[in-house]
């Protein structure tokens, strides 16, 4: 958006409600990059300080959509800058839940902790690392892709998606057989499998992200396709 | 430009214009013009001052024969019949197409007469049946209420949403199929706006409309399809949805988002 409105103030509101879905997204991003190092390294002060970043996330959500309000109501946006601000609103809504996912890990942590597990049950959580970091790659190039509007980028995010569950579908197996080797791990692996849940939800969120960049920018609703059918829709 | 529109196979076209340039003197100030307006159905023309939307109205019913200088060419049809023709007479033509302007201009008789007036002209109805279509007018209007008490007074003593409304009366009287309006509320306060954009819903279920406005949310408000314009040229018609969520043209992306064009 870098053409100007005649309005310099209006260019301003739009350009700081993009500011503020940024800093809200980074923030996130960073809860469940915490979430996932408090469950590997079992640091329950890092879990403890994602649980404390969720309330700014809430606080955000609810400001971010107060400042919406407000510029429909005064300035009756049209075309893509309603668009921006239809997006900003459903955005900053799966940011909130991304920031749920986090949370939810940081309890487990928390929970796993208090029961006395421990690094020498040896539990697979080097691999909910990897699922993690896939997650957050994806979350980190859907917000640069926000910022600059870039559709391709945001196409790649869509594409890339299968990845985490290809992920996820993997410890599942190897979650279970753990457990059935040993079934003092049933309580923990349980908890992991809804960890590894948790994370690749995170990769659905993105995913949503993505949908909604690409409407901001083409104006179609591409939610609900396939990937090669989204790529044919915005041709 | 886009100015080709599927019409649902509900919709008639009821206006189509073809090839129409204009000219004020030596200044061109419509190009090329093609446009389908369908039946029934309230179209928008928006776009910046001097962008010619004004001129395309006045040349809908052929005011602008009144200049000698001015001066239309190409075809502007009603029902397939070429309006422009010098073979029809222009009072018939303004009989099918009425016209009301941006500023109320109630003729100086009384409310009744500002409506049986224009209706004597092409019928002589007997009292009656004139009182009926003073009273029919003035309730399509949405005006019978404020005034039917006091249809004797001066056109002039109502307020100005009142006269406005008198005038579209006036209009419709005469029972037109187009009834073009050309700013019809920018001298209104909020409330005789919402009144008037309120009849003219009402007033789509009889009437095919076209309303110039400068002011773009009454567009996307109530009309059923929007034509964009500028320095003479059509550059988008659609359905007002579409132009106002999903605009095909950068230009008119511009212009209604309030961006430099």
């Amino acid at each position: 958006m870098t053409e100007k409105h005649l309005s310099t103030q209006f260019d301003n509101e739009l350009s700081g409600i993009s500011t503020r879905v940024l800093e809200m997204g980074g923030l996130v991003e960073s809860q469940v990059a915490q979430s996932v190092f408090a469950l590997t390294q079992f640091n329950g002060e890092t879990a403890s300080l994602v649980l404390k970043q969720e309330e700014r996330v809430n606080a955000m959500e609810i400001e971010i959509d107060r400042d919406l309000s407000s510029i429909i109501a005064r300035r009756q946006p049209t075309a893509r800058d309603l668009r921006l601000l239809i997006a900003v609103s459903k955005t900053i809504a799966n940011l909130e839940r991304i920031g749920d996912e986090a949370a939810r890990i940081a309890r487990t942590v928390q929970r796993l902790l208090d029961s006395g597990v421990s690094s020498r049950m040896r539990l697979p959580v080097g691999d909910l690392a990897y699922e993690c970091e896939l997650a957050t790659k994806q979350l980190r190039k859907v917000l640069d892709a926000f910022a600059r509007l870039d559709v391709n980028a945001a196409i790649d995010v869509l594409k890339h998606d299968d990845k985490i569950d290809q992920e996820f579908e993997g410890l599942m197996r190897k979650l279970i057989t753990y457990m059935m080797e040993d079934p003092r791990t049933i309580s923990s692996a349980i908890d992991l499998v809804f960890v590894a849940k948790a994370i690749e939800r995170v990769g659905d969120h993105a995913k949503n992200l993505a949908e909604q960049i690409i409407y901001i920018v083409k104006g179609t609703d591409v939610r609900h396709n396939p990937v090669h059918a989204v790529e044919s829709l915005v041709r | 430009m886009y100015t080709k529109v599927e019409l649902h196979s509900s919709e008639k076209v009821k206006l189509t214009v073809r090839d129409l340039n204009f000219y004020y003197g030596g200044f061109q100030a419509l190009k090329h013009i093609n446009l389908d307006i369908p039946e029934r159905k309230v179209t928008a023309f928006i776009g910046p001052s001097g962008c010619g939307k004004s001129t395309l109205l006045r040349v809908f019913n052929r005011m602008f024969e009144l200049y000698p200088e001015q001066r239309a060419e190409g075809q502007v049809s009603l029902d397939g019949e070429d309006i422009l023709s010098k073979k029809l007479d222009v009072s018939l033509v303004r009989a099918k197409i009425g016209m009301v302007f941006q500023k109320p201009t109630p003729f100086p008789m009384s409310i009744y007469d500002n409506i049986a007036f224009g209706v004597r002209l092409f019928e002589t109805l007997p009292r009656a049946q004139m009182d009926e279509r003073v009273e029919w007018a003035l309730k399509k209007a949405a005006l019978w209420g404020e005034v039917k008490d006091k249809l004797t007074q001066n056109g002039s003593s109502l307020s100005g949403g009142q006269q406005q409304r008198l005038c579209i009366a006036r209009g419709i009287a005469i029972k037109p199929e187009v009834l073009l309006l050309d700013e019809p509320c920018s001298a209104l306060d909020p409330i005789s706006t919402g009144k008037i954009e309120e009849l003219i819903d009402e007033l789509k279920h009889d009437y095919t409309v076209m309303i110039v406005t400068h002011n773009m949310q009454q567009a996307a408000r109530c009309s059923d399809y929007t034509a964009y314009m500028y320095l003479g040229d059509l550059i988008e018609f659609g359905p007002t949805n579409d132009v106002f969520t999903k605009p095909k043209c950068k230009d008119t992306e511009d212009y209604i988002t309030g961006r430099f064009g």
